[in-house]
């Protein structure tokens, strides 16, 4: 029940973000479809994914906002606005009706079909002595899959600090 | 099953931002949207009912716990998300420093 | 940390960072050394360990931030945190293969039991950290230096 009020909470903040003209309103907005996320999980029994999306949520907050504050231009519409919209919501209609029989075949809500996970509950506290279990999986179990994940961090480090340099060099020579 | 159709209206809302906006910053924000309610769908999927936090404590009441794996993916997830986020904020930076505007119609000259 | 009054935020906004920026980093430090044991971890506790420097440089300027920690400094603390990660990847062909668990497992709910986790926490919280507080350097000295021109 607390579930479909925040679902319902985020989809009227995404509208909100999207819509809003000014840029400032609608990056507040999407801070609060996030810490409506950071609750949904504190229901759903996830501490360490709250824990985690609360803190990434306040880092990206503060960067879109140094993105934002001085530059913002006003829009007008152009033409064949109808047409374009129109086809839009005929394609997003499509895919949630072919989404709404899809999802049929998923085991109903709360009762998923644990088969290998049974066996990382049942054994994984003795076999790696760590009793976080979700820590367990992603550094004993599954390690090789943070080790990609760090790869990736370090690419978009390395990407940003390739892009962001200061413009200009000296001359050779002069 | 509600709140999964749900999960997917929060994606669409997502993906009309990205199609249908003309500022850059729109087109990320929307991105963000679509990332939110993707991880959301993950961690649906493995509740169980009246299941406990897959952490073992020393006195237990509740014996049933939550499927871990979905989370454990879904916390890789989120720091990646964070990282796509910063690197396309700062090409929409570079962008808007070399053409004066976020508009993406109005950045049409193709040099070098 | 001198008091500059034209760089930074307003004298209310640095006194309470005075006080806070320490606690902050505390915190991140605890919540990586017992990611084994109640929830966080490494990623969590880096990401809170790189919001205390940002918490720095936002209240005080860019000056003072840089000399704790230089952009070069940087660069090279976030490398050695991968390498640290791999490293003890490879560590685990000791044991038979990759990413074998190779040091001992004590009893539950001691802080130094699960083997390898602890140093996995660390080097993981080491390289998250470090590597988005450059992020957000590479970002204000961008700003800096297009105000200047």
């Amino acid at each position: 029940m607390e579930l479909h009020i925040l679902l319902i909470f985020m989809i009227f903040a995404g509208i909100i973000a999207i819509e809003v003209r000014d840029l400032l309103s609608s990056v507040v907005a999407v801070g609060a479809v996030g810490f409506a996320l950071c609750l949904a999980f504190l229901i759903l029994k996830a501490p360490d994914l709250a824990i985690t999306q609360l803190v990434v949520e306040i880092l990206c907050l503060i960067i879109l906002i140094r993105a934002t504050i001085n530059r913002d231009l006003p829009l007008t519409i152009e033409g064949r606005w109808v047409f374009n919209t129109l086809a839009s919501i005929v394609f997003v209609a499509a895919f949630l009706f072919f989404a709404f029989h899809a999802l049929k075949e998923l085991p109903a809500f709360g009762e998923p079909i644990m088969e290998v996970a049974k066996k990382y509950l049942e054994e994984g506290a003795d076999k790696t002595g760590a009793v976080n279990l979700v820590t367990a999986v992603i550094l004993d179990f599954r390690a090789y899959d943070t080790l990609g994940e760090a790869t990736v961090l370090f690419t978009s480090v390395i990407g940003i600090m390739a892009i962001l340099r200061r413009p200009g060099r000296k001359k050779v020579g002069s | 099953m509600t709140l999964y159709l749900l999960c997917l209206i929060l994606f669409c809302v997502g993906l009309y931002g990205v199609l249908r906006k003309r500022n850059i910053v729109k087109m990320i924000i929307g991105l963000g949207i679509i990332e939110y309610s993707m991880n959301l769908f993950f961690v649906l999927l493995g509740y169980r009912n009246q299941g406990r936090a897959p952490i073992e404590a020393q006195a237990q009441d509740i014996l049933n716990m939550v499927d871990p794996l979905p989370q454990a993916l879904v916390l890789t997830s989120i720091v990646i998300g964070l990282g796509i986020t910063a690197l396309v904020i700062s090409i929409a930076i570079r962008i808007y420093d070399k053409y004066g505007t976020f508009d993406i119609t109005k950045i049409k000259k193709l040099r070098g | 940390m001198i008091d500059n009054p034209k760089t930074g935020m307003s004298l209310i906004v640095k006194t309470v960072t005075r006080l806070t920026v320490g606690l902050i980093l505390l915190f991140g430090i605890y919540i990586v050394l017992h990611g084994h044991l109640s929830p966080g971890g490494g990623f969590a506790g880096g990401v809170i360990i790189a919001l205390s420097f940002v918490h720095l440089m936002l209240a005080f300027g860019k000056d003072v931030a840089v000399s704790k920690i230089s952009k070069n400094l940087a660069s090279n603390l976030e490398s050695v945190g991968a390498l640290m990660f791999l490293s003890i990847a490879l560590i685990g062909y000791l044991g038979g293969s990759f990413f074998m668990n190779v040091l001992e497992k004590g009893k539950h709910f001691k802080l130094f039991s699960a083997g390898t986790i602890l140093l996995s926490n660390v080097a993981i919280s080491l390289k998250v950290g470090v590597g988005l507080f450059a992020i957000f350097l590479a970002l204000v000295i961008l700003e800096r230096s297009s105000k200047e021109k």
